[in-house]
């Protein structure tokens, strides 16, 4: 087995960095964070939705809606899918309707992800705009779907993984490219630190 | 002594006989359909070799034995013959070492008056087994009034039963045991007190509390047995227990015999080969069977019973259902399962080689004890007898396959079961009717 | 994590582990019906019919509410007699509805076994909707569905079965979930609706509703069917009532937070008084509203599983 080459391209100052940089965007963009809400796509999603809040918090003094969104009833490969994925609990305890909607997303890739997460939000209620943030984008994109916010872009070949670690879910911060390891399990020294939560994948 | 003057010689066979208490190599030569000698005098080889190699069997290895009798058969014919005939059902009686069966009269229409007998009767001119004829014990066995049972034993039958029904009323079994004493026949009982079965599909245990299925409890069957065996005491007739099935059945026909009442009673292979664990695991309705299959421990009191002679016969109660009625929910089947086949194989496998019964024990339970309670002609070898003759191999393994069956219906849930003893010839008045 | 079989059948056999996964992704669907737009697309596609050979309005609809809420494209089925009796075997008439290219099958029948059989002459997936007094796999899911949510856990609670435990599926696939979750569970009812050998559920059984549910924290209670006393099972309902009724007094003998449920239909007046029925520790009406999560949970998760995969 030949050993996969991993590339480290954010660590965790890159990845604070990007976050503030982001929060400063969205409030330029938005005019302030009155009209705000965010939600964060489960799991990483999630968390840098609930970084990005605190950062704004920082700056504004003011608190934002953060909802949680598991996206995995809205994809479109389901039932192709062997290992079907455990469905995690929606948590999106405010109302959509006429806010500015920011989705977070650790890594944006074909867009389909987005594409399922567009869906969901307007089950919701009919917002007034849906913004795109993520932290990573790197490209081969299938739908027609831009980021408003990018952390970083990183060119990368299709077959190549692109693995974010946060604190929150892994136990470890960095983001790292392993060349030509999509279909290889994880290499230990980027796995993630904690178990899935209870119910999870094995 | 020549064999050419002989039409059949089975040579160097382990001849078993329980009635007589033989058991020796010896062959076995038969003329004109009956038994004409029996010893270890082979002849000369110059003389063997002057008849056809088909006059010769020869049973090296292989028991020889009287042509097993199955008293408890459902035939069918008349009224379903696309579950079974005559003719069918004799197919499966020689491929299953029978020689002799005794068919059941819940037919339609029953078997309740003297022309069904003779009907059936002339049906079996031609099959591959002895016909012997239950006739009812009430007209259309619905336990009302008392079929002409003169008559029946009169055109043939040997023994009466309403079986598939219990003569629930006491008092017309009790006028049954005193009339059949004039005509020196059994009553076949079918035990089953149906106020208490209450149209359970299934023994009434935890096996039936775990899947809701509707239980027939053990007291059902022990109660009808208790008054069959009070009124057989009381009237001073003879009852014969059909399918024995449970521990407290047993121990009640074995005090009776112990008192010296006239009961007798056969149990069916399926009741100690299988327990109500099976039913849950497919819900075969092969299964669906009255009465139900019971609990182990039922099944091991019912072996010693076996062992003790309580239970004198070994029968299949072959019960053919067609395909279609089977192939439906567990509880909507009709109860019954096919026998005749799977008979010998299953007393070899499960009471044999178990170590529970001798071959002649098992055997004698299977020829001379149905022999004597219905007053059949065969099961012994004696000379000058009908040449009703099976030869088994003991130790030959086979598995239990849909399409070997011989009988017109396939509902046995032995099918894909690993057996030892099969039938290697059948042979009925001295003619071959079955080879393996 | 997946479930082992691309059916459910029933709870017996299922382990600790499985149940969790169907009561976890529950929760996650319990949201979705708090939703505006309570539906998701995730079984578009997917064509499921509800074979209900028994009259049943609740369940069937709980099912029928869960496939729309997953956007699977679902038709009830309900045979006005049992299709034997018309002449077409349940085997045909199920073989004919396959061939109607269903992917899953919701079955409801008086025979214990039906859905078994199903799963031998079809390829689809079927759930066991209720079959005779055999499994109710379902309503036991959405019964502890309902205790998860209130105790936050199964183990250790102390769970009491009231009724006719002879013919009930309810009971039996409460007993089987119930215990692999860890609970501790008791069944009481009069000595006629008690079937033989049921201690050998490894249960606690009683004949006095007083001492059966003396420090108990969830009481079902089973409905009691008038047929019942027709076969001469119990004498009357006024002394079924006295016995068995689950009735204000009775309250007192429960631990404090305790929790009163009944699966439904009931019998007001019989099995339960009004006041314990709409009483603040009943979860009678959450329990329906919860019947449609667990469903939509189950029709996900065996969605996931064709029959190529075994």
């Amino acid at each position: 087995m030949t050993r996969e080459k991993i590339e480290e391209v954010l660590d965790e100052k890159g990845i604070a960095r990007a976050i503030t940089r982001i929060s400063h965007e969205i409030l330029e963009k938005n005019g302030g964070a009155d009209t705000l809400v965010i939600i964060g796509i489960l799991s990483r999603g999630a968390d840098i939705a609930k970084r990005v809040a605190e950062r704004i918090r920082e700056i504004e003094n003011r608190d934002i809606p953060v909802g949680l969104m598991d996206i995995n009833l809205y994809r479109d490969d389901t039932h192709f899918k062997l290992d079907q994925p455990v469905i995690q609990r929606t948590e999106i305890l405010f109302d959509v309707a006429g806010r500015n909607v920011i989705l977070v997303d650790d890594v944006l890739f074909t867009g389909r992800t987005i594409r399922a997460a567009l869906d969901q939000i307007i089950d919701f209620g009919r917002p007034k705009s849906i913004q795109l943030a993520v932290l990573i984008d790197r490209g081969h994109r299938e739908l027609p779907i831009r980021p408003d916010f990018v952390g970083k872009n990183i060119p990368t070949a299709a077959d190549d993984r692109v693995l974010v670690r946060l604190n929150e879910t892994d136990g470890r911060e960095g983001v790292f490219v392993v060349k030509e390891g999509m279909k290889k399990p994880v290499p230990e020294i980027v796995a993630s630190k904690k178990p899935r939560r209870k119910g999870g994948k094995k | 002594m020549k064999i050419s003057e002989f039409d059949l010689v089975i040579k160097n066979g382990l001849v078993i006989d329980p009635a007589i208490g033989f058991g020796n190599e010896a062959d076995i030569f038969i003329k004109e359909g009956k038994i004409a000698r029996v010893g270890k005098d082979g002849g000369s080889k110059k003389d063997s070799a002057n008849i056809p190699p088909d006059k010769i069997i020869d049973a090296s290895g292989k028991l020889v034995v009287p042509g097993l009798i199955d008293m408890h058969v459902h035939l069918r014919e008349p009224g379903r013959e696309d579950e079974e005939t005559i003719i069918t059902g004799c197919q499966a009686a020689a491929a299953g070492g029978f020689t002799s069966v005794c068919c059941m009269p819940n037919t339609t229409p029953t078997i309740d008056n003297q022309e069904t007998v003779k009907f059936v009767l002339s049906r079996a001119e031609m099959a591959d087994a002895n016909v012997y004829v239950v006739g009812a014990i009430t007209k259309g066995i619905k336990g009302e009034e008392l079929a002409e049972i003169g008559d029946l034993v009169n055109a043939g039958a040997v023994a009466i039963s309403d079986d598939g029904n219990y003569l629930q009323n006491p008092e017309l079994m009790r006028r049954a045991l005193e009339y059949a004493q004039m005509f020196n026949i059994p009553i076949i009982s079918h035990a089953e007190d149906r106020f208490l079965s209450a149209s359970g599909v299934m023994n009434e245990s935890y096996q039936s509390t775990r899947l809701g299925l509707k239980g027939s409890p053990a007291v059902a069957e022990e109660i009808a047995v208790l008054r069959d065996i009070r009124l057989c005491a009381f009237t001073g007739g003879r009852v014969h227990i059909a399918h024995i099935s449970t521990a407290g059945a047993v121990r009640a026909v074995r005090l009776a015999k112990a008192e010296g009442i006239n009961v007798t009673a056969e149990v069916t292979p399926h009741h100690f080969s299988l327990t109500d664990e099976e039913i849950g695991k497919e819900f075969n309705t092969s299964l669906r069977v009255n009465p139900p299959v019971r609990t182990q421990k039922d099944v091991e009191t019912v072996i010693e019973g076996l062992l003790d002679g309580t239970i004198d016969c070994i029968s299949s109660d072959h019960a053919p259902h067609a395909e279609e009625e089977k192939d439906v929910e567990f509880d909507q089947a009709p109860p019954g399962l096919i026998g005749l086949e799977t008979t010998l194989g299953l007393v070899k496998t499960k009471l044999i080689d178990r170590g529970y019964l001798s071959w002649a024990d098992a055997l004698s339970k299977m020829t001379i004890n149905p022999a004597r309670i219905l007053k059949l002609p065969g099961g012994t070898l004696e000379i000058g007898k009908k040449a009703d003759i099976t030869i088994i191999d003991p130790e030959k393994k086979w598995t239990v396959r849909r399409e070997n069956f011989r009988s017109k219906s396939k509902n046995s849930p032995f099918i894909g079961w690993k057996l030892s003893g099969r039938i290697g010839f059948t042979i009925l008045n001295g003619r071959v009717v079955y080879r393996a | 994590m997946q479930l082992k079989s691309r059916h459910l059948l029933g709870l017996e056999g299922m382990s600790e582990e499985e149940i969790t996964l169907i009561l976890d992704t529950a929760e996650s669907f319990r949201e979705i019906i708090e939703r505006p737009i309570k539906k998701v697309p995730t079984l578009r596609g997917i064509t499921v019919i509800n074979l209900f050979y028994e009259p049943s309005t609740r369940t069937r609809i709980s099912f029928e509410l869960a496939e729309k809420r997953l956007s699977a494209d679902s038709i009830s089925f309900t045979p006005a007699t049992s299709s034997v009796k018309k002449g077409e075997t349940l085997k045909d008439t199920v073989r004919n509805i396959e061939a109607m290219k269903i992917d899953m099958v919701v079955v409801r029948h008086s025979s214990t076994g039906v859905p078994y059989f199903l799963t031998q002459c079809i390829q689809s997936n079927v759930i066991n909707a209720g079959d005779g007094s055999h499994e109710h796999p379902t309503q036991a899911l959405l019964d502890m569905f309902t205790i998860r949510r209130k105790y936050g856990r199964l183990k250790d609670l102390r769970v009491v079965l009231v009724g006719d435990i002879k013919h009930s599926r309810v009971v039996r696939s409460n007993i089987w979930g119930l215990k692999a979750m860890g609970a501790s569970v008791a069944v009481c009812g009069p000595t006629t609706l008690l079937p033989v050998e049921v201690e050998k559920f490894e249960v606690d059984v009683y004949q006095n509703m007083d001492k059966a549910i003396e420090g108990a924290d969830v009481v079902n209670i089973m409905r009691i069917q008038l047929e019942r006393q027709q076969a001469g099972l119990f004498p009357s309902q006024r002394e079924y009532t006295n016995l068995f009724g689950m009735t204000r007094e009775r309250l007192a003998l429960l631990n404090k937070n305790y929790t009163i449920m009944h699966p439904g239909p009931m019998n007001r007046g019989v099995e339960i008084t009004n006041e314990v029925a709409d009483g603040d520790a009943s979860v009678i009406l959450e329990q329906v509203t919860n019947g449609q999560a667990v469903r939509m949970a189950v029709l996900y998760l065996l969605s996931g599983k064709k029959a190529e995969e075994e």
